[in-house]
């Protein structure tokens, strides 16, 4: 990166520092540090929008879709989240993989399952063994999208069928009286209210998420805590940056960078809470309405 | 051979009795049912002994952060922050590394008179490094619940005890501790769920599993790795733990309900089983 840098062992305690940390493998670490807010900003709404359908099955009129909804939502109750992550990116590799298999492969003789082992045919594989890197890499980065969305949109699930229950029951009947059909009545009153009392649990459930991302180095993705463990291990002299044992230092700039998220996080949602009650029935709204008037008569 | 002689062989693999070698080939449900729940002791030792040890320890931040004294409320300020906002996962790496950079031979601890040699090997082996983390973060989440619950006893309980005559020591332990606990404990029974299933990430985050004695996530993934074939052992882990929780569950019912003994029956809250996100 800088020019003084071609020949490490040479430079002053500072320029070398400089020099280390703007190597290429130290850049790459930065830029997953983007790989993890990237991870965030997609399963966010995704797990939203998943946890919003879960909600709305759980209230569903047929039996069937009622019932996959209270199981989707009740999943991560009993079962601890980690079991999901290791769980779901192979079992929906797997499912695909089988998938194409029976479509593109249908004469194939043998068993898919063969002992101990996986075996589809070479054209169904996911993604193609003649496909480039970077397509195996947008693969597992989608497998662990995908899972990450699956848990937290029960996760969120959870929370949102707690929101659309704690709307007062008034409300819904004013809607009836109005003559509004169950359809209308809960675009128009359910949903717009619902969100002022999901926000604490939503709220939480993003720090959850944030507290969740360093799990993405289970799944097999070059991360931070990837990078942490490779940069920060010892060094020998075969290398241009040699370095006793730093992973310790790593890690404790990983903690520092989490704290920050969810400390800024933390002070958003605040922010959002005063927002989001105001002019509603609820206790917060209430103080701020009188908070209000007392500044208007004083 | 028989289930039985599985058992009898793999049933305490986790801790180190039994047969040396985990099977390789010809894997049967038995041996996953039976290693996996092996496994299943350190979760529990984990679980167990994290919040046996970080029940009096969040009671002590809790109080230290509802003090007036900013010398005890900074602290526990802080701690409850730095455990709270970071990922148990970087805590775990975090402190294997701090543990492993401790000096081999001990730490000469030279007081005046003798010398000790404080022995930091075992911290590097998970059922201790591990259970040091779990314990302090589970002190820090549960001494944030205890907080909530301390600031919210009613002022006429404490009003009442005033007016007996109570004070310090014994108004703590007659009339504000037990309302805390009181009132704390269907969150508490929450995080007691979340420390168990918190325990799973022990053996995947450096924390090596010696002689392959790990837990059940740990077996679980060996056999999914052994067999390519997730479907099995991954619901059998989901299966003991969601008996494990509901273990948990009843245990804690009866604490709280003991808690709420002297309640009038239609005041008592109940211990409501769904699930609030207070991780």
């Amino acid at each position: 990166m800088f020019q003084f840098c071609t020949d490490p062992s040479l430079l002053s305690d500072t320029r070398w520092m400089l020099c280390y940390l703007t190597s290429p493998k130290h850049i790459a670490f930065y830029y997953s540090f983007g790989t993890v807010l990237g991870l965030l900003a997609i399963t966010a709404p995704c797990a939203l929008m998943l946890g919003f359908g879960g909600a709305v099955a759980m209230r569903s009129k047929i039996a069937p879709v009622r019932w996959f909804g209270r199981g989707y939502t009740s999943m991560v109750r009993g079962i601890p989240d980690i079991v999901f992550f290791l769980f779901m990116p192979i079992a929906v590799d797997q499912a695909l993989e089988w998938l194409r298999h029976k479509v593109i492969c249908p004469d194939w003789p043998d068993p898919v399952r063969r002992g101990s082992d996986f075996v589809v045919c070479a054209e169904a594989k996911l993604p193609l063994s003649t496909s480039a890197a970077w397509v195996h890499d947008a693969y597992s980065i989608f497998l662990a999208v995908l899972a990450f969305s699956i848990v937290f949109g029960a996760f969120a699930a959870n929370v949102l069928s707690g929101a659309m229950t704690a709307v007062p029951r008034a409300q819904m009947e004013t809607a009836e009286a109005y003559g509004m059909s169950r359809r209308q009545s809960f675009w128009r009153i359910l949903v717009p209210q619902m969100w002022v009392y999901a926000l604490p649990g939503l709220s939480n459930l993003w720090q959850i998420l944030v507290k969740a991302t360093p799990l993405l180095f289970l799944l097999g993705i070059t991360d931070i805590v990837y990078w942490a463990r490779e940069l920060g291990g010892a060094k020998t002299s075969t290398f241009s940056y040699p370095h006793p044992d730093w992973r310790l230092y790593y890690f404790l700039f990983l903690l520092v960078f989490y704290l920050a998220l969810t400390s800024v996080s933390e002070r958003l949602f605040r922010r959002a809470m005063v927002r989001l009650s105001h002019g509603q029935a609820t206790m917060a709204g209430e103080a701020q309405r009188k908070a209000d008037t007392n500044e208007v008569t004083a | 051979m028989s289930c039985w002689q599985t058992v009898q062989d793999y049933g305490l693999r986790a801790i180190g009795l039994g047969e040396r070698l985990l099977p390789t080939a010809d894997i049967t449900l038995c041996h996953q049912f039976t290693l996996i729940g092996s496994g299943l002791i350190w979760n529990v030792y984990f679980g167990a002994m994290a919040l046996a040890l970080g029940f009096s320890m969040s009671l002590a931040l809790a109080l230290g952060k509802a003090s007036q004294n900013p010398f005890l409320r900074v602290p526990a300020d802080w701690f409850i922050f730095v455990f709270r906002g970071s990922p148990l996962f970087i805590q775990f790496f975090l402190a294997y590394e701090a543990f492993v950079l401790l000096p081999r031979n001990g730490i000469e601890i030279n007081l005046i008179f003798v010398e000790i040699t404080a022995e930091t090997r075992w911290l590097t082996r998970a059922w201790a490094g591990a259970l040091v983390v779990l314990f302090l973060n589970t002190s820090a989440y549960a001494g944030e619940i205890f907080y909530g619950a301390l600031r919210s006893v009613p002022k006429g309980d404490l009003e009442a005890a005033d007016a007996y005559g109570m004070t310090g020591w014994i108004k703590f332990r007659r009339v504000t501790l037990p309302c805390t606990l009181r009132l704390a404990w269907p969150s508490y029974t929450n995080e007691a769920i979340f420390l168990f299933h918190a325990t799973t990430l022990v053996y995947f985050s450096g924390f090596p599993a010696w002689r392959q004695q790990g837990d059940a996530l740990y077996y679980a993934k060996y056999f999914a790795d052994k067999t390519f074939n997730p479907f099995v052992p991954y619901p059998i882990v989901a299966a003991y733990f969601i008996c494990l929780t509901l273990l948990l569950i009843w245990l804690f019912g009866t604490l709280h309900k003991r808690l709420n003994r002297h309640v009038a029956p239609e005041a008592r809250s109940r211990l409501r089983l769904r699930m609030q996100l207070v991780r």
